[in-house]
Formats: C-alpha cells, sequence, structure tokens
C-alpha cells in the first residue's frame, strides 16, 4: 500500500482550529488578570485569587463524578447534591468522634484525623451510591425524564433521612487546629485551609488525568463516553464500568462535601442543593461529560464568584449564571464538547 | 458436512414500533467468506447488530458454534468469539490508534507477532500508532476497525460494508487485505453493496430483502448466472454493475 | 355545551368524573360549606396551584420537558403584582400593571430561556433552568430595597377584597358576603378560565404537535415541525400561565416572598403534585393539588398522632414526625415515577378499560 494515501490529517489542520482547543485553556489567566483590574489592589486580588481556586477546585472535586457519569451513561444525577451532603455529615460526625484528635496541637494528629473523616466518608458514599445506582437509577436507564424525576426524588428523601438520623439543626465544626488561620505573605493574608484544598484539588485532577490517560480502566471509561456500544462489542461491561465510576463520583462528592462543610465550617441538610446548583453551572460549561472542561468550568466559576462578591456581592450568583450564558453562545456545547458517535 | 459456524433460524427484530427482521433464516459455514447483499433498507445492518446482541431477536434462535446466543448480552457474544465492525467504524476517536488495539486486545498484552501481522496488512496502523485515531483519514479508520477485529484470533468476523465512502484505491487495498485474512481461520460475514467485490471475495451469498433472505446459495453460482442477477438486480445489485 | 367547555377531553372514567364533580363543587361551594377561615385559605390555595400545576403539565406531561424555573415565572407574576401595589397604592389598576408587568417579564424570560437551552437536550434545559431559577430566587432576596429582600413585601389589596368590605347588608345562606369571600371567587374564577384555556390549548392542534414532539422528536422533525419553535412556544405559554396563578397568589396573601413563590421546596411540591395526579393528562393536576395540599394541612397533624403512638420505639418516631412528611411523599414520588407514571389519573382510566 502506497505511504501517499495515507499521510496523516493532523498536518493538514489550521492553525487557528487548533489555537481555538487551547483556547478555553487561556481564560482562566485571563479572568485572574482582569480580578487583579477590578479589584486594583495585589494582596486583596491574592487573597481572592487563592480563595476562588479553592472555592473552584472544591467543586471540581463534586463536579467531575457527575460529568463523567454523565459522558458514560447518558444520566445526569440530580440527586448528586445528596452525597455532598451525606458526605459532610458523616465526616462531621467522625471528626466529632476524634475531637481530642483534631483540637490536639500535633499536626500530625491532625492530619490524621482528616484522613480517618475522609475515608470513612468516601467509603460511605461510595457504598452509598452502590445502593443509589442499583435501586434508584437502574430501573430508569435511557428515560431522561424519569431519571430527572427520580434522581430528584432520590435527594427529597436523602435530605429528609439526614434530618431523621442527624436532627433538623445545622452542624457546626471547627476545622483541625493545624487548618485554622492564615499565613501572612506580605500583605496579603491566606488562608491555611484554603491552601490545603487547592492541593487536594490539584493532585485529583493529576491523579484523575493520570488514571483517564494511562490506565486501562481510564480507557475504557472513555472509549465509553464516546461509543458505550462498541465497548460492549468488544467484550467489555460497560455497565459494570459505570457502576464503578458512579460509586467513584459518589465517594468524590462526599469528600467535595467534607471539604465544603470545613470550609463553611457549618453544614445543612440543604447544602447539597445549594451546591448543586454551581456544580451544574460547572458541568455546563465544561461541556457534559469532559473531566478537562469540568476542571477549567471549576477554576472560572470559583474565581468569578469571589472576585464579585468583592466587588458586588449582590450580583454574584448571577455573575456565574452571566458566564454561563457567555460561554454557551460561544459554545453551544460547552468549553469542551464531548464527541459522540451516532 | 460440519455444522455451520453461525446460524439464524426465523429470527424477527423490532426497534422501537418497526418490524425489521421477518424472520430471516441465515447460515454461515465454517471459515470464508459469506457474503450478505441486499439494498439500503433490507435489513443487513439489523441483521449483525441482532446476531451481536445489540438489538435482541423478539423471536427465533441465533446459534453460534452449535451454542444458543439469542439470549446472551453483547460483552458474551464479542467473548464467545465473534468482532464486530459496525458502519460506523466505532473507532474511539479520543484514544490513539495504540489504545484502540489495546482495548481490542481483550485477554492479555497485544502479541507482537500478531500485531506485526496486522501491521503488515494495514501499514498505516504501524505508522500512526501513537497518532490520535481522531486525526485518521476515512480508510484508515477503516483499517484500524479491521485491525482492531482481528488482532486476537475470533471464530467469526462481523463487517458492515467496509468499503463504503471510500477511495477507489483504498477499496483495492481493503479486498486485498481481507482476501489475505481469509488464508486464516477466520470467517467472515461480510454485508456490501459493492458487488464486484463482495463476488471477488465471497464463497457463499445471501440476499435480502423487506428484512427476510431472498437468495442464498454460492457466490460462484450467482456469479455464473446472468439470469438470477438479473433477478435479484433490482434488489439489490443495481448501481453497482 | 359541557364537552365544548372541557375541548372534548372526557376525564374518560367514572371515578374520575365523580371526584372531579366532588372538587369542582366543593370548590365552587367552599366558603358555604366549609366555614372558618382555614378551609377558605385551603381552598384558595388549592385553586391556585391547580393553575401552576396544570401548566407545569403542559411542559413536563405534554412537552417532555423538565424545567426547574417554574417558581421563578410564579414568582415573577407574584412580585410584579405585589410592587405595583406597593408603589401605585391599593387599586385594581395598580395591580393590573403590576400583574402585566410581571407576567410579560415571565414571558420574554421563558423565551430567552427557551431558545437559548432547547436546542441542545431535556436534561440540559432542566440543569440550565434549575440555575437560573436559583440564581433569581438569591437575587430577589438581595435586592432588598425592592423586593423586601428575605422578608418579602406586605401591602394592601383593593378594598372590595379585603373582610372590611361588605357587598350585601344581609348574610346569604348563613354566609356574610364580605371582600374576602369575594376574593376567593374571584380566584376561583380566574382559576377555572385558566384552567379550561390550558385544557384546551393542549387539546387543539398545537398541542397534538406537543405530544408528537414528545413522544419522537426526530420524527416531529422529519414531517416538517420546527421541534425547538413548538417547545419554546409551550415554555412560554406554560410561564405565562404560571405568572397568573403568582397573580392570584398575590392578591389572596397580601404577602409575597420568596418562601411563598420562589423557593425550591415549592418547585418539589409542583413536581410531586403533577407526578402523584397524573403527567399529561391535565386532570392530574387537578387530582395531584387538592391530595397535596390536603395532605400538607391535615396529613401533618395525622402524623403527629402517629409520632405520639410509637414513642419509644427507636428511630420510628423520628420518621413519623410530622416534619418528615416530605420523607413520605419523596417516596410515594419515586414509586409512582416507577410504577405509575401516568399517576392516579391513568390509574383510574385503565382501571374502567
Amino acid at each position: 500500500m502506497s505511504e501517499t494515501l495515507i499521510r496523516p490529517r493532523i498536518e493538514a489542520r489550521p492553525l487557528g482550529e487548533r489555537l481555538a482547543e487551547k483556547l478555553p485553556l487561556l481564560l482562566v489567566p485571563l479572568l485572574m488578570l482582569g480580578g487583579l483590574v477590578v479589584t486594583g489592589n495585589p494582596s486583596t486580588w491574592a487573597t481572592l485569587t487563592v480563595a476562588g481556586l479553592a472555592m473552584g477546585l472544591m467543586i471540581f472535586i463534586m463536579a467531575s463524578g457527575l460529568t463523567l457519569v454523565f459522558g458514560l451513561m447518558d444520566i445526569i444525577n440530580f440527586g448528586h447534591g445528596a452525597f455532598v451532603a451525606v458526605g459532610a455529615f458523616i465526616g462531621f460526625t467522625v471528626l466529632t468522634w476524634l475531637s481530642g484528635w483534631t483540637g490536639h496541637p500535633s499536626v500530625l494528629m491532625n492530619l490524621a484525623a482528616m484522613l480517618i473523616a475522609v475515608t470513612v466518608t468516601m467509603l460511605a458514599t461510595g457504598l452509598i451510591g452502590y445502593g443509589f445506582e442499583k435501586v434508584i437509577i437502574k430501573p430508569v436507564y435511557g428515560q431522561h425524564l424519569k431519571q430527572i424525576l427520580v434522581t430528584m426524588g432520590g435527594m427529597i428523601i436523602a435530605q429528609q433521612l439526614i434530618h431523621v438520623v442527624w436532627g433538623p439543626d445545622a452542624l457546626h465544626l471547627s476545622r483541625p487546629l493545624a487548618l485554622q488561620g492564615s499565613w501572612v505573605i506580605g500583605d496579603a493574608a491566606i488562608e491555611k485551609y484554603r491552601i490545603v484544598a487547592v492541593g487536594v484539588g490539584l493532585a485529583l485532577f493529576v491523579a484523575m488525568r493520570h488514571v483517564l490517560k494511562h490506565t486501562k480502566v481510564g480507557l475504557l471509561v472513555r472509549a465509553g463516553v464516546e461509543n458505550g456500544e462498541m465497548v460492549e462489542a468488544l467484550g467489555y461491561r460497560i455497565r459494570r464500568l459505570f457502576l464503578v465510576v458512579f460509586m467513584v463520583g459518589s465517594a468524590l462528592a462526599g469528600l467535595g462535601g467534607v471539604m465544603w462543610g470545613l470550609y463553611q465550617e457549618t453544614i445543612t441538610a440543604h447544602m447539597g442543593s445549594e451546591i448543586m446548583v454551581l456544580v451544574f453551572i460547572v458541568v455546563i460549561i465544561g461541556g457534559l461529560g469532559s473531566v478537562e472542561g469540568c476542571f477549567i468550568g471549576a477554576l472560572l466559576v470559583g474565581l468569578l464568584a469571589n472576585y464579585t462578591a468583592f466587588a458586588a456581592p449582590k450580583v454574584a450568583l448571577v455573575s456565574t449564571i452571566g458566564l454561563m450564558v457567555v460561554v454557551l453562545m460561544w459554545r453551544p456545547q460547552g468549553l469542551y464538547p464531548v464527541v459522540k458517535a451516532k | 458436512m460440519a455444522e455451520p459456524l453461525l446460524t439464524l433460524d426465523g429470527v424477527h427484530t423490532h426497534i422501537g414500533p418497526y418490524h425489521i427482521l421477518q424472520g430471516v433464516s441465515l447460515t454461515v459455514p465454517q471459515g470464508g467468506v459469506s457474503v450478505l447483499l441486499g439494498r439500503n433498507g433490507a435489513g443487513k445492518t439489523t441483521t449483525l447488530r441482532t446476531i451481536m446482541g445489540l438489538w435482541r431477536a423478539s423471536r427465533g434462535e441465533v446459534r453460534f458454534d452449535g451454542r444458543d446466543i439469542t439470549q446472551l448480552d453483547t460483552p458474551s457474544i464479542a467473548r464467545a468469539g465473534i468482532a464486530y465492525v459496525p458502519e460506523n467504524m466505532g473507532i474511539f476517536t479520543d484514544l490513539t490508534v495504540a489504545e484502540n488495539m489495546m482495548l481490542a486486545a481483550t485477554s492479555g498484552p497485544i502479541d507482537a507477532k500478531r500485531l506485526s501481522w496486522v501491521q503488515d496488512l494495514f501499514p498505516p496502523i504501524r505508522n500512526f500508532w501513537n497518532s490520535s485515531a481522531g486525526t485518521l483519514s476515512g480508510g484508515q479508520k477503516q483499517m484500524l476497525a479491521v485491525s482492531r477485529a482481528i488482532i486476537e484470533p475470533r471464530r467469526l468476523i462481523l463487517i458492515d460494508e467496509p468499503t463504503k465512502g471510500l477511495a477507489p484505491a483504498i477499496i483495492v487495498a481493503m479486498t486485498d487485505a481481507l482476501r489475505q485474512l481469509k488464508e486464516t481461520e477466520t470467517t467472515i460475514l461480510l454485508v456490501e453493496q459493492n458487488f464486484a467485490m463482495a463476488s471477488s471475495l465471497g464463497d457463499t451469498v445471501a440476499v435480502m430483502d423487506d428484512g427476510r433472505i431472498v437468495h442464498a446459495g454460492d457466490m460462484a453460482t450467482l456469479v455464473a448466472d446472468a439470469g438470477l442477477q438479473e433477478r435479484l438486480m433490482g434488489l439489490s445489485l443495481e448501481a453497482h454493475q | 355545551m359541557l364537552m365544548k367547555l372541557l375541548s372534548g377531553d372526557r376525564p374518560a372514567s367514572p371515578v374520575l368524573t365523580v371526584l372531579l364533580l366532588v372538587i369542582l363543587i366543593g370548590l365552587a361551594f367552599a366558603p358555604f360549606l366549609f366555614p372558618g377561615s382555614k378551609p377558605l385559605e385551603t381552598a384558595a390555595r388549592i385553586c391556585i396551584f391547580i393553575v401552576l400545576v396544570a401548566s407545569y403539565d403542559l411542559l413536563i406531561g405534554y412537552t417532555g420537558i423538565v424545567s426547574f424555573a417554574h417558581t421563578m415565572f410564579f414568582g415573577l407574576g407574584a412580585y410584579g403584582t405585589a410592587l405595583g401595589l406597593s408603589l401605585g397604592g391599593a387599586s385594581f389598576a395598580a395591580a393590573g400593571l403590576g400583574a402585566l408587568g410581571g407576567v410579560a417579564l415571565a414571558a420574554v424570560l421563558a423565551l430567552a430561556i427557551g431558545l437559548f437551552s432547547l436546542r441542545v437536550k431535556a436534561i440540559f434545559f432542566a440543569m440550565v433552568t434549575l440555575a437560573i431559577a436559583s440564581a433569581f430566587a438569591v437575587l430577589v432576596s438581595q435586592l432588598s430595597f425592592l423586593t423586601g429582600g428575605e422578608d418579602g413585601l406586605n401591602y394592601k389589596i383593593p378594598r372590595e377584597l379585603t373582610p372590611a368590605f361588605k357587598l350585601f347588608a344581609e348574610p346569604v345562606l348563613g354566609l356574610r358576603i364580605d371582600g374576602k369571600v369575594l376574593s376567593y371567587y374571584l380566584i376561583f374564577g380566574v382559576a377555572l378560565v385558566l384552567f379550561l384555556t390550558l385544557l384546551r390549548i393542549v387539546n387543539s392542534p398545537f398541542g397534538r404537535v406537543l405530544k408528537a414532539v414528545r413522544d419522537n422528536s426526530f420524527r416531529a422533525e422529519a414531517i416538517g415541525y420546527k421541534v425547538v419553535r413548538y417547545r419554546t412556544a409551550a415554555t412560554v405559554l406554560s410561564a405565562v400561565m404560571a405568572a397568573m396563578a403568582g397573580v392570584l397568589l398575590a392578591l389572596w396573601l397580601r404577602y409575597t416572598g420568596p418562601a411563598t413563590t420562589l423557593s425550591m421546596e415549592i418547585m418539589v411540591d409542583i413536581l410531586l403534585m403533577v407526578v402523584i395526579g397524573g403527567m399529561g393528562t391535565m386532570y392530574g393536576a387537578v387530582l395531584g393539588a387538592v391530595i397535596f395540599i390536603l395532605a400538607q394541612t391535615y396529613l401533618q397533624s395525622l402524623m403527629g398522632l402517629a409520632e405520639q403512638a410509637t414513642a419509644g420505639i427507636p428511630l420510628l418516631p423520628d420518621l413519623v414526625a410530622p416534619d418528615r412528611w416530605l420523607l413520605w411523599l419523596g417516596v410515594l414520588f419515586v414509586l409512582s415515577v416507577y410504577f405509575f407514571p401516568t399517576g392516579i389519573v391513568g390509574r383510574l382510566r385503565a382501571g374502567k378499560a
């Protein structure tokens, strides 16, 4: 077979097209720059930017599972927020049990308590995710309207059960000692917890990318997002794959719940549905099914929310809606539209 | 005569409100190439999808290698030894060529000797091994799709219109590769509208129309019998002569 | 004549017919049949919610679109009227102008959201409306100089609709016809007209296209219907009806706030009512609203009894506490989506056949 027939098309792609692919990446520094202009004060800007990144990455943790579940099975779990809330309550309970450790001056003890709380939470929400998938979602595969209704119903039930188990009132909990307070860098005060949140979020993103790009399960997930039927025709059970992703997504929602709860130091049964709004905006901006898009969308939303909260506090949430509208006008399927076969 | 590798017996398939297959009976003997001809909408693709379990037969039986696979799910059917190359090729464009091939090798790491044989059949698979599959041309994607199906030995390969929309030079290359594949143990069930290609490869042939098999026999008989071709012409062979 | 009013849409089940008649009579003579302010309060809420839920059914049941912005449109009507009355004084003109503004804004917003997000997928629309509605609720509570924030707006309504106004000197059938009763009949009348209008819409050729789009959008598109246009039109119509229900609520309560109009809880209530009653039936909205509101009003006291009865058993009292009634409705909701997707009305109709 002659080589002339098979010249790669990658060379033929115009420069503009390749640039457009990278463009969403540029939005984050652009927005940061805009923030600097609006705040006009480098130290305020630094504080706000770290807060924005922390918020964005926590949302990313919660949203990543949702977007993958959608990509793989065309299911949006409107009850995803329930895992956030349940996770927060479980995490808080464990941390309360370990209050001797969290109040201990030793950083190591603090971290050990956090690690235990997070592990228990993720295991629990992962398992609840298993049950949720089997009981709530499985009977309504492929029926969008019913999916929305049933998962919403699951959310109502979960919220009520939180009330039954933990009572009707909000829970308050201080962060472990080591995570309280701020570091002062120049004139800017940076809360320690936010740095930790940024670190955890980034680590998770890198890990998730690694799994998706370099492991067989990750490749199967990406293949499944594009063409689940073909994955099955190759001999893999996509349902089992989906169940795993759903459980991981639920566990991550639980982790996000604990982190968000400690960020606010107060949790309510309704926190899940409140955060879901941000999560949805992020997932839509990023492109349903895309982890990279979700990451960038989360950073954009986190930063924008914090800048506007400083510049015009009344319109913080509306500004993120505005961002969503602008992005969708530019790219109707989100920043990174996911290729779907069929 | 040995038992055929694949038998469809009175298979009916419904898609939503539409009754697509209306009692398809078809046998695919061990070895060689069986060709399924028929005009658009005759039910060829649905037949392949029903064999694969991607549509469920509402009536009738599909037997593979002496075993009833009618009710098996798609992954089990694949693991029983049937590979499928769908009409849209089913390439994972988000993955590289190598990753596409890796996922196709379900029983473990890719066998190096087998891979080198596949790459000799389809040189682009070697040349673009680490390229994103989305950047391949249509013909290259088709080669990748067939390569995935043969990277591990399979008893039966279902191929849905491998020449559709391809340039004549690529069709020649594809036909050559399939002819070489024929030399191996593999049995091929080929859906094709290109009669020239179909007749040069096929050992047996079945012609479909309106969800039924209207003719089945040796390809040589059909090629030799101009009158029979004439009769079936209106059904399937028009515009391909 | 009667069939014409119902646009030829028969209840198609004897039990359903009887139930609907009972509800109609109950609501029509509510001030006479159930004296006292609480029953009248309940009856008015039922009238308003029948319109609200029926207008939602136009969207979810007949068009197959899930929106979470229905309370936003409901709120727009209510806040429009409330603002008109607060700023313009207690006159019908001020109320009318405010109502008109609210309804118009609802229509424009629905049009924008529809054109913007209905091109993609049902799921996408659900997410976008959820985000927009929450943002709107937050915005309303933030702009307190205009909306009264979390506290909402208290205002006077035209004197003819207040208890101080007496229509007749003498009681009629033992009931003093005051402004409150007049107000109730205004709401009952408007709600009835709006409901019959909705019934007309879904039984019109337009309604039949909506159903075709719902059942198979590809096919409808192939036949030549502009699917997005029909879906957007349904969204706008449904938003306008919801806003009108909001107008009625604002007039009845003499108060408009986030908790009575915009909250997510009300959105969930609407979902429960439409699913339990029966999606895509219109009459389901009637049954759903009646059952839900009666349950909301009276079931909680029943659960209080259950709580006392089970006191001492672990966990159980918490599960049946009056505050947990939403838990059981949630369970009922999920079960009805699985097992009775056509709701009570669908069951009744199937039972007959």
